[in-house]
């Protein structure tokens, strides 16, 4: 009886929410097609004369609507998911755990690599997507030094990473300090040991522009820092572009020499690295070197970040971030405080330059616009600020999905050969800060270890946390 | 002295552009403390939406007088325009609202990364040059050497600007949205008590800066000739330059910044170097922030403890 009146009921509810939700998606559906009709709809093209002439493609307009209406009815018709637990309670040390498996993978990455793909395959996913990717999350250590700890809102961090590879380049393509090393030491040592030399000075003066750039704008505070390090970001980019003698301008500098085995280089030289260890001459090995070397760099910058964090120093960051009255009432210098964290992390950015600069053999200041800056920034705070592990997960996610994106020859078949998914690497990037940024505000990693407790160590949810008023 | 005037106007005219996009930045700013990095983009958008209404105007539907064609499309452009930056408020900010501060800010960034690749996308990467139209000028003075010249263009783009910002100054000063948008600056939560409908006054916050960006960008379509899916940034980084100079916040301090970085720009470009316009621009950003971070018509930020 009552099981029946209880069904009798739930029916008019339910085409009611039906058609209210078919409401709704129609609304969406509208709207999208407002959106899309002069930008989506209409092409502009030049003809053969150059001049001007509108193409219509009505079709797109009609599956962004179908899309928009589908997604939105599905949105409000799906039943709501169970809410989630507020707190993931995960074993003790996982976090340890899974940093050392993911440690053992990355270590053993390029011989599953050369293992899957065999060696034609092998060079492109080790330096497409391994080196790519840890070159960005070293960026993103070295930013989070200044962001996540410090609580600095830095949007011109690729003026370090710029610093730090025209250091390097200019250097190692110099010819008075070609033909000083020549003259003192022997003609082969420059080229081969240029790197190596190079990277500590290009990390120095990447520190040193940090400080420079530091000073002036220690006062400030939040999105005023933001916008004035961006500011300097793209001073730093017009002085490159414009100062032609020396930075060469928007042609940028090439011939830059590749990094060597500590003296040995990597070509089918008698002296070369293959050579020397009686191996069979392939540019495989560069490639693998260089994979290493950048997880290496990576991992010396995480280790300096967290035993810094348990440094005085440290402690003295995360209290900047804090409460900067607080901070200044006990007694820290402040400013010594901001602009060690400005000296560090532009130190990591010039380090992280110089190893880009010494793997493409190519710089333009076309590498080091304020879209990089953004990139990086979003990767910490996608993370989850502070979190090391989040910035390398973000990374990952956000840097390999759009190179993944190379990859997908086989949606062409789909939607006919014109079709370029690489196209859409920067639109899909965008799209996915937005919806990653609704989804987790706090970021991926949302949670924190102290790095002093008393008796027990809990983590601190972000929540807790406050940010950036520095 | 005729180069200097010449200057002046072309100054002028481009601040008058300035201008109008630095209202959406300080109105934003003022309203919810965001600096909304996806304007700069939204003031491209509208530039090709603008190109597109036009072209399909004059070139499709054959319509005949320009000042009809320019009217129906400064319209149809500020309403698009305005639908997008309410979509992406709704969208994109408003369930940040709330959150910690970085979380706005990096949401407008990747907004900024989409709205430029959307339009390389659907409209092309390259340049697209606009028919050239009322491009007729006046000679002021017919000095041989160097005549100063005043487009029609230029006298459009001023009396436009004017006659919005009057416009405009009478909503915010005179109507209850108006009232509304100040109390929200003033106090958000109080005003939410008050019964202002807080949401819906930020939504419209954001369609006013839009619709003037939608302006400026059918002015800047007509000035320069040329539209790229990549004028979204520095355009806007110049008007934010505007907006904290004049002291974000406030509104006839971004009127005034404007007009003071187009005048600054064009003089630098005039009498130093073209190459270094920018680095111009960006100096006086920091410097501004530096040493007066309230700019030239702003209130001071006071540092409560």
């Amino acid at each position: 009886m009552s099981t029946a009146m209880d069904a009798a009921a739930t029916r008019p509810m339910a085409t009611a929410k039906l058609a209210a939700a078919l409401k709704d998606a129609l609304g969406t559906a509208l709207l999208t097609l407002g959106l899309a009709v002069p930008i989506l709809a209409l092409r502009t093209e030049q003809n053969i004369s150059n001049e001007l002439i509108l193409q219509p493609r009505w079709g797109y307009v009609a599956i962004a609507v179908a899309l928009a209406f589908s997604a939105r009815f599905l949105y409000l018709v799906a039943p709501a998911a169970p809410a989630r637990p507020r707190m993931l309670s995960l074993p003790r040390g996982f976090g340890r755990v899974l940093s050392a498996v993911l440690l053992m993978v990355l270590l053993l990455y390029p011989l599953i690599a050369l293992a899957l793909t065999g060696k034609a395959g092998a060079v492109k996913w080790i330096d497409n997507f391994g080196i790519q990717i840890l070159i960005y999350i070293m960026l993103g250590w070295g930013l989070n030094i200044v962001v996540g700890l410090a609580g600095l809102l830095d949007l011109g961090y690729v003026a370090f990473y710029a610093v730090g590879a025209y250091a390097y380049a200019l250097l190692a393509t110099s010819d008075p300090v070609k033909s000083f090393m020549a003259d003192w030491i022997g003609a082969g040592f420059w080229p081969l040991w240029a790197f190596w030399i190079c990277l500590p000075v290009a990390g120095l003066m990447a520190a040193f522009w940090g400080i420079l750039l530091g000073f002036p704008v220690l006062r400030l505070r939040g999105d005023y820092l933001a916008i004035v390090t961006l500011a300097f970001g793209e001073i730093i980019r017009l002085v490159l572009i414009n100062w032609v003698p020396v930075t060469n301008g928007y042609a940028g500098v090439s011939g830059i020499p590749r990094p060597s085995f500590f003296g040995l280089p990597f070509n089918d030289s008698e002296g070369g690295f293959a050579a020397v260890f009686g191996l069979e001459f392939t540019p495989l090995y560069r490639t693998i070197f260089l994979f290493y070397l950048i997880v290496a760099l990576a991992l010396l910058t995480n280790w300096v970040t967290l035993r810094l964090r348990r440094l005085p120093i440290g402690r003295a960051w995360e209290a900047l971030r804090e409460d900067e009255i607080a901070c200044r009432s006990l007694g820290i210098n402040t400013t010594n405080t901001k602009l060690t964290a400005f000296a560090i992390g532009a130190g990591f950015g010039g380090f992280a330059g110089s190893f880009f600069a010494a793997r493409q053999g190519f710089i333009s200041p076309e590498s080091f616009t304020f879209m990089e800056s953004a990139v990086v920034l979003s990767i910490v705070v996608l993370g989850g600020m502070g979190s090391q592990l989040g910035v390398a997960i973000a990374a990952f996610v956000m840097i390999g999905g759009t190179e993944i994106l190379r990859e997908l020859d086989w949606l062409k078949r789909i939607f006919g050969p014109e079709f370029e998914p690489t196209q859409y690497r920067m639109l899909l990037f965008g799209l996915a800060m937005v919806l990653l940024m609704i989804w987790r505000p706090r970021g991926l990693i949302a949670f924190r270890a102290p790095s002093i407790f008393l008796r027990e160590r809990r983590l601190v949810r972000a929540e807790m946390v406050k940010e950036g008023h520095g | 002295m005729e180069y200097f005037v010449q200057q002046m106007i072309n100054g002028i005219t481009l601040g008058s552009i300035y201008g109008l996009i630095a209202i959406g930045y300080t109105m934003v700013f003022g309203i919810i403390g965001m600096v909304n990095f996806a304007h700069g983009d939204v003031f491209m958008l509208s530039t090709f939406i603008a190109l597109i209404f036009l072209m399909a105007l004059t070139q499709v539907l054959g319509l005949g007088s320009l000042a009809v064609a320019l009217f129906v499309v400064l319209i149809l452009g500020m309403l698009l325009t305005s639908l997008w930056a309410w979509v992406i408020e709704r969208l994109a900010y408003r369930p940040l609202r709330g959150s910690f501060r970085l979380a706005p800010l990096i949401s407008a960034i990747g907004m900024s990364i989409f709205l430029s690749n959307l339009v390389q996308v659907t409209q092309g990467p390259r340049n697209k040059p606009v028919p050239s139209i009322l491009g007729e000028v006046i000679t002021l003075s017919g000095g041989d050497t160097y005549p100063v010249t005043l487009s029609y263009k230029q006298i459009m783009i001023v009396v436009v600007t004017a006659l919005l910002l009057v416009a405009f100054w009478y909503v915010v000063q005179r109507t209850s949205l108006g009232r509304a948008q100040r109390a929200c600056e003033q106090d958000r939560r109080m005003a939410a008590l008050l019964g202002v409908d807080v949401d819906r006054t930020i939504s419209l916050t954001f369609v006013m800066g839009a619709a003037l960006a939608a302006v400026a960008g059918l002015l800047f379509m007509t000035y320069y000739g040329v539209v790229n899916f990549n004028d979204g940034f520095v355009p806007g980084v110049k008007a934010f330059t505007a907006a904290v100079l004049g002291g974000i916040g406030s509104l006839p301090g971004a009127v005034l910044g404007g007009l003071l970085i187009g005048l600054i720009e064009t003089l630098w470009s005039a009498y130093f170097s073209i190459d270094y316009k920018d680095v111009a621009t960006f100096s006086i950003l920091a410097i501004t922030l530096v040493f007066l971070p309230s700019g030239l018509l702003g209130k001071p930020d006071v540092e409560k403890v």
